[in-house]
């Protein structure tokens, strides 16, 4: 019988297969994690990589899927995670239940990196190719800048904000939730590993969805040569922007996550360098490729951890990790190796969900 | 009235000036065909038709409608379909997948009727309609531009060059093709610069030449014309 031709063939090609890895690999954490076998430091990093994994993949879409380069992505994530913190500041004053404050907090930090994906991306949305990439870059600068000198507190009287100084909040009492260039203080943490999982398995179903949908036929339509997609009816503006304001929603989302793990965040985590890790864990996984999205943003953000122990010598194995990688795949004897794997095993003979992939077409 | 009327038309690209006030008509159920040299301004004008272009001043009627300033894809929703110069067929979707992308405007629904009667046009692209568009052959590649053109069930059909880079051979059935088109009412306005193929095909012809309409007339008359014969069919 020709492998991959059964039933659990098919679906493991499919999302079912992406999804299953993701379910998989949160099972064994998690019971590593409760049996006590994984190192402190990797327990406390779990929502982290669930939140770059979402980063990832939705970094994915814009660069894979809609085949535009974005420098700016940490911008987004920093709006997701200011105004979720803020929404979730505001909302545990009234509801008692943490998940459902930060249910809801997610859902006001992905409509503002919405909003703030929208803003940005009209007027980036009339370039392409380098100049994109230039621009999304400036903006992630301006939202780091803007971060940097916003104020926010929270009293009997309400929200205040200020562009200035905490002193200008005006406040009589009640607690300031964003100083300056501090950051959030104080902030809740209240990510955890089940909700990081739950947040990569709604960032799969968004984008794998979008990506199998007519608008995401329409998006790739767009990547692969914009003139013909324009001449069969195609708004090539409307559907690059619905891919950017999608993965800016998401982006938010696991902007929240990642301050979220942690009691203080400071504006220049999301700066510019975010944003260019990001879009390393994207190339090394594959471009379009989602499932290798999970797996790179997983190893390297697992990595310099585990790298600890080599001390100063640990960014520099980091960085001839990466080398190996963009390079190992195309010498001929690895190349020999992998097929003869990919021959072998199954589980390493999976290919992406893109359609328009010609092992797609036999269903 | 004819169904496209294309008055003084005049395009720039930056400070060049691709068309300099050019005027024609297609009457609805013929086959117009625009002939030229390259960098006349065929593609512009088709082009700038499509929406893809904006001229600067001059107008574009269809059916009584200006289309000067309706984006490209709103022009398809008017039953216009360019199929552009260079075939430009979505690389790695499948046939049927770029066939599917044809009907885009429509909403997809009733993709598959209008796609059997492109699959009897043209049988070829039926044997490959799981392989995806980069694997075919040049002419294969033309088949399939066209067909995804006639997926929005086009009234008037642009063609751009249909036989740009094909064998001898293939250019006859693109042709034959083009004209069973026509007979089932299809109007067509064709760009080609094998004005040969193109005046034996078509009712009426326009010479370009350096954004300028320099001649027209019959399809016949133009190509018994000692002008035409000698820039544009080798004497």
């Amino acid at each position: 019988m020709v492998k991959g031709t059964t039933v659990f063939g098919r679906l493991w090609k499919g999302p079912f297969g992406t999804y299953l890895i993701v379910v998989v690999a949160y099972a064994i954490f998690q019971v590593l994690a409760s049996a006590g076998s994984l190192p402190s430091v990797i327990v406390g990093l779990l929502p982290t990589i669930c939140a770059y994994i979402s980063a990832t993949i939705s970094l994915n879409l814009v660069v894979g899927i809609s085949g535009e380069l974005s420098l700016g992505h940490a911008g987004f994530m920093s709006v997701g995670a200011y105004t979720g913190i803020v929404a979730a500041t505001c909302y545990s004053a009234v509801i008692d239940i943490p998940w459902l404050v930060f249910i809801l907090a997610m859902l006001t930090g992905a409509v503002f990196a919405a909003i703030a994906g929208f803003v940005v991306g009209v007027p980036v949305m009339r370039l392409s190719g380098d100049y994109l990439a230039i621009v999304t870059l400036a903006f992630g600068e301006i939202i780091k800048n803007i971060m940097n000198n916003l104020y926010v507190g929270l009293d009997d009287a309400g929200l205040h904000f200020s562009f200035s100084s905490a002193q200008d909040l005006h406040m009589t009492n009640g607690n300031i939730i964003i100083n300056g260039p501090q950051g959030a203080v104080g902030v809740e943490q209240l990510s955890t590993f089940f909700g990081g999982f739950i947040l990569v398995l709604v960032t799969l179903a968004v984008v794998l969805n979008l990506i199998r949908s007519r608008s995401g036929r329409a998006i790739m339509a767009v990547r692969d040569n914009s003139i013909a997609a324009e001449s069969v009816g195609i708004n090539t503006t409307k559907y690059r922007l619905m891919a950017f304001v999608v993965a800016s929603a998401l982006a938010g989302m696991a902007g929240l996550m990642y301050a979220m793990n942690y009691n203080a965040v400071v504006p220049v985590r999301f700066d510019y360098n975010a944003s260019i890790l990001i879009l390393v864990y994207v190339v090394l996984g594959g471009i379009g490729n989602i499932r290798g999205s999970i797996i790179s943003a997983t190893v390297l953000v697992v990595l310099p951890e585990v790298l600890r122990f080599m001390s100063e010598y640990r960014m520099l194995i980091y960085a001839i990790v990466l080398i190996a990688v963009m390079v190992l795949p195309n010498v001929p004897a690895v190349q020999r190796f992998l097929d003869y794997i990919q021959d072998k095993i199954p589980f390493f003979r999976s290919r992406d969900e893109v359609p328009g992939d010609v092992t797609e077409g036999a269903e | 009235m004819a169904m496209l009327s294309v008055e003084d038309l005049n395009v720039y690209y930056g400070s060049i000036h691709a068309l300099k006030g050019i005027s024609f008509d297609v009457n609805e159920g013929e086959i117009v065909t625009l002939i030229g040299a390259n960098g006349a301004g065929k593609s512009t004008t088709l082009n700038t038709i499509a929406g893809l272009l904006r001229p600067r001043t001059g107008d574009i009627a269809y059916e009584g409608e200006s289309l000067v300033h309706v984006p490209a894809h709103k022009v398809v929703e008017k039953a216009i379909a360019l199929c552009p110069e260079g075939r430009r067929i979505f690389l790695n979707m499948t046939v049927r997948e770029n066939l599917e992308m044809g009907a885009f405007s429509r909403g997809g629904d009733a993709a598959d009727e209008t796609m059997e009667k492109v699959f009897q046009r043209f049988p070829r692209l039926k044997e490959r309609i799981n392989q995806s568009g980069g694997t075919l052959s040049g002419g294969e590649q033309q088949m399939l531009a066209m067909g995804r053109a006639l997926m929005s069930q086009p009234r008037l059909l642009m063609l751009d060059e249909p036989s740009m880079g094909l064998a001898p051979i293939l250019v006859d059935e693109i042709f034959d093709i083009i004209k069973s088109l026509h007979e089932t009412g299809t109007t067509i306005l064709l760009v080609e610069q094998n004005a040969r193929m193109a005046l034996k095909v078509a009712d009426r012809a326009y010479v370009l030449e350096t954004g300028n309409v320099t001649m027209s007339g019959s399809a016949d008359a133009l190509a018994e014309d000692d002008r035409v014969r000698q820039a544009y069919l080798g004497g």
